[in-house]
């Protein structure tokens, strides 16, 4: 074990808090507090109602400052909550912010023993006898500070991550917007009309899409996705992978001495392409050729190869011709690396695969679709020119179903147990646009509970009953099909009238649920981002930081954090591009200073630290004619794996040392009463 | 051997980023499990140097309980892999010193599983418990 650096006397304060009842309740606050009073190096301890109030704050510093006291301890809720308090507390009263040490006796203790108080109380003065040990052997550290790129990147360009975008690069951050499909606009793009306003959601979305490319300070990066991310914040090292998109820009073409030549979105290669494949962005529900454009409004409008069905026959080339020069059939990938300060995800969602609820027959019934699929139907620009038909025949049905809560609060393990949170809203607006636009239809709404939320929404929800839908509660059991007229029969329970029905009807739309997009695993490993249980990426705080995240400049927009409608998304894209841009006007960042630290006079020069690093932060160099270890603290971010292996002891890992860990377990278990 | 009043005394080592963070969220759920654990909060499991754990042994601990983020998600890419390698080894050493390896525990709770973090605490203290005081006990001091 590392030798103890020689330290003043300690002079502990160790405060004691009853977070009114939530650790008073269970916890007996005075004979922890007088517990403490026991302790070797107490100076004083004192209890109170809420030290995170400013009367608990100020005895904190007046303490220090009377008392001379070189170390600070609060028993209360978790570091991860109140430690930066705590520490502003302590520096106010004029000593080292790293002189604080925070036992927790809240969540970690009154909230989990609320029926044991004698054994809570026992555990809170460990914890005091703990923090107080620690808090003896407690340095001066001074948080190092960095400087930050000026630029940021948002992933993702729907309409969450255009918005932060637009934010950013209008507060004049030069912002890099990296999608992964050949054009922004995500899902909104697909959609139809927007609830509660009815507006039409390619209308008010164009707009911005022509807004995000012609911004100044953002660079679109469509067809690109993130390869590789290193640094932190302020200083991300982010490597892009450039797909082979074989269609190159006017600017590109430029760049290549083609004068006037590049991708002017003509069309006339489509003509010519004579590979024909479903189109995704339609659902699979139209055809499209291997060189294409998802929908007449893309941005940018380049058109785009589809390496994977190419023939590479050559007739779009030739298509395009010798002036405009295009196409390149012999495009490769290509990586490029950008530096930013701060990231915003914004990598939205995709449809859970509803057919696993095989119940309701989805991929094998032919009129049982999706809600999505049921967008791009009604969709005056979709493949059937905004008529509803039935797929298998045609027809124009009469009699809709739709099925709300497919897949969402299901607890079976087949589906996802939480609301997916717009499928009410988008659900009714498909009712109102049924009857809207096909005379004599009734549209038949089986829904668990209605959740008509946010604003104008419960007032829609009237409207929509008013025009004649007809809503009955009751989850959808199964749905069977007349193998003769492929119409459905939906099965379930009416359960305000306490009876089953059998409903015959032409088409069932299922309320799919929603799911993290399958490239969020990867991304918010990349990014070290951590994710809830369902996938969906996890906030810093789901109350008060629901933008950030653990790790710090990088921050969350959209669905990709939880379910949300698009006001949401666009709200709390707002919000991240705010909190995104602080550190890049700021300017500087602390970076908290958990440094490692080569004890040289005991470094062997082993070198095996070294490859512990996952930072390559270690060197060996040379020193006074022995080899020792090197730290370059710009890269270390303090994890201590290094000060985990050292086989010597040598290498002192700053707010997390060998004695102080040490003597929190001797604290432990041989401090207390045996 | 044990008296009808002994408690295990168990030690947990955990990481800031995803089991003190799965802790924490047990606590804001009220989860309630059994007071017989202690944790000491470090960055990263990787801190873990198996000097603090045999030391922890020595001083009479009953139970050593490890706990850091899931495979691929340790907040330093791979701090948690390097614990794990070195707790397979530590268990090994502990067998051969005629140590019960159970009494050393490695767990993976993320910041999510606040309910996984319960089950954790119930399962370790009830192996510890079933193993009995530590026999080093008599050593410590």
């Amino acid at each position: 074990m590392a030798e103890v650096k020689k330290y003043e006397e300690p002079r502990i304060g160790v405060y004691v808090c009853h977070c009114g009842t939530n650790i008073a309740g269970s916890i007996d606050v005075k004979a922890v507090m007088e517990y403490a009073r026991t302790l070797p190096n107490v100076i004083v301890a004192d209890d109170y109602q809420y030290m995170c109030s400013t009367p608990g704050q100020n005895k904190i510093a007046e303490a220090i400052k009377e008392q001379k006291l070189t170390g600070i301890v609060v028993a209360a809720c978790s570091p991860r909550l109140h430690e930066p308090t705590f520490r502003a507390a302590t520096k106010e009263g004029g000593l080292n912010p790293f002189r604080f040490e925070m036992a927790n006796i809240r969540e970690q203790n009154s909230w989990v023993h609320m029926h044991q108080p004698e054994e809570a109380t026992e555990k809170a003065k460990d914890s005091v006898r703990i923090a107080v040990a620690k808090a003896s052997l407690l340095e001066d550290l001074i948080p190092k500070s960095v400087p930050v790129e000026k630029t940021a990147m948002v992933v993702g360009g729907g309409v969450g991550g255009m918005q932060a975008a637009l934010d950013l690069a209008s507060a004049g951050i030069k912002t890099y917007l990296v999608e992964k499909e050949p054009t922004i606009g995500g899902r909104m793009s697909q959609l139809d009309k927007t609830f509660p306003t009815l507006d039409c959601s390619q209308c008010i979305l164009t707009p911005k899409m022509v807004d995000v490319f012609r911004h100044e300070n953002i660079e679109l990066l469509t067809y690109t996705e993130v390869e590789e991310v290193e640094g932190y914040i302020g200083n991300f090292d982010v490597t892009l992978r450039k797909k082979a998109r074989g269609v190159i820009t006017p600017e590109e073409a430029t760049a290549r001495g083609i004068i006037g030549g590049g991708c002017t979105g003509c069309g006339d290669c489509v003509e010519v392409c004579p590979v024909i494949k479903p189109n995704p962005f339609e659902l699979g529900m139209a055809p499209m050729k291997a060189i294409y454009v998802y929908h007449p409004q893309v941005s940018p409008l380049i058109y785009t190869v589809d390496f994977d069905s190419c023939v590479k026959c050559g007739l779009c080339v030739d298509a395009c011709g010798n002036e405009r020069k295009a196409i390149d059939l012999d495009a490769k990938d290509e990586l490029m690396t950008v530096k930013v300060g701060t990231v915003i995800l914004a990598t939205g969602y995709e449809i859970f695969p509803i057919e696993k609820k095989f119940e309701w027959g989805y991929k094998n019934y032919d009129n049982v679709i999706t809600s999505l699929e049921f967008e791009r139907l009604i969709c005056a620009s979709g493949p059937t020119g905004g008529h509803l038909i039935r797929p298998s025949d045609g027809e124009t049905p009469k009699k809709i179903a739709f099925v709300l809560c497919a897949g969402s609060r299901d607890n079976t393990g087949v589906g996802k147990p939480y609301c997916s949170r717009f499928c009410c809203m988008y659900s009714l607006k498909h009712a109102h646009q049924v009857i809207e636009k096909i005379p004599g239809a009734v549209p038949y709404i089986f829904y668990m509970d209605i959740r008509s939320f946010g604003k104008m929404y419960e007032e829609f929800y009237y409207r929509i009953q008013d025009e004649g839908a007809k809503f009955i509660r009751g989850r959808v059991a199964s749905i069977l099909e007349d193998p003769v007229t492929k119409n459905l029969h939906v099965n379930a329970e009416d359960t305000l009238l306490g009876r089953p029905i059998d409903m015959e009807v032409d088409m069932v739309v299922l309320a799919a649920a929603i799911q993290p997009t399958a490239e969020t695993e990867k991304t918010r490993r990349l990014f070290g981002v951590s994710c809830s249980q369902d996938g969906w990426l996890l906030e810093a705080h789901p109350k008060l930081n629901p933008c950030g995240t653990t790790t710090a400049g990088v921050y969350l927009a959209g669905v990709c954090q939880g379910p949300k409608d698009i006001p949401d998304t666009v709200a709390q894209a707002e919000g991240a591009a705010s909190a995104a841009s602080i550190p890049i006007h700021r300017g500087e960042v602390e970076l908290e200073p958990y440094f490692a630290v080569c004890l040289e006079d005991k470094c062997a020069g082993c070198g095996m630290c070294v490859y512990q690093c996952p930072y390559g932060a270690l060197s060996l160099i040379e020193k006074d004619g022995r080899t020792v270890m090197h730290v370059t603290e710009a890269k270390c971010k303090g994890c201590g794996t290094c000060g985990g292996f050292c086989p010597g002891g040598a290498i002192w890992m700053q707010h997390f040392t060998t004695p102080q860990i040490v003597a929190q377990i001797d604290a432990f278990l041989l401090g207390g009463e045996q | 051997m044990a008296d009808e009043n002994w408690k295990p005394k168990i030690i947990a080592i955990i990481c800031n980023w995803c089991s003190y963070a799965g802790a924490d969220l047990a606590g804001g759920a009220r989860i309630q499990y059994p007071p017989d654990i202690r944790a000491v909060r470090v960055m990263c499991t990787g801190r873990v140097d198996p000097l603090f754990i045999m030391k922890a042994f020595q001083d009479g601990a009953d139970g050593v309980l490890v706990s850091g983020c899931h495979f691929g998600d340790c907040h330093y890419l791979e701090g948690n892999y390097k614990a794990a390698k070195r707790m397979f080894l530590l268990k090994s050493v502990l067998k051969n010193i005629g140590l019960e390896d159970k009494r050393l525990r490695m767990t993976f709770v993320s910041a999510s599983e606040g309910a996984k973090w319960g089950h954790v605490m119930d399962d370790v203290i009830k192996t510890v418990s079933e193993l009995g005081p530590s026999p080093l006990k008599e050593f410590a001091r």
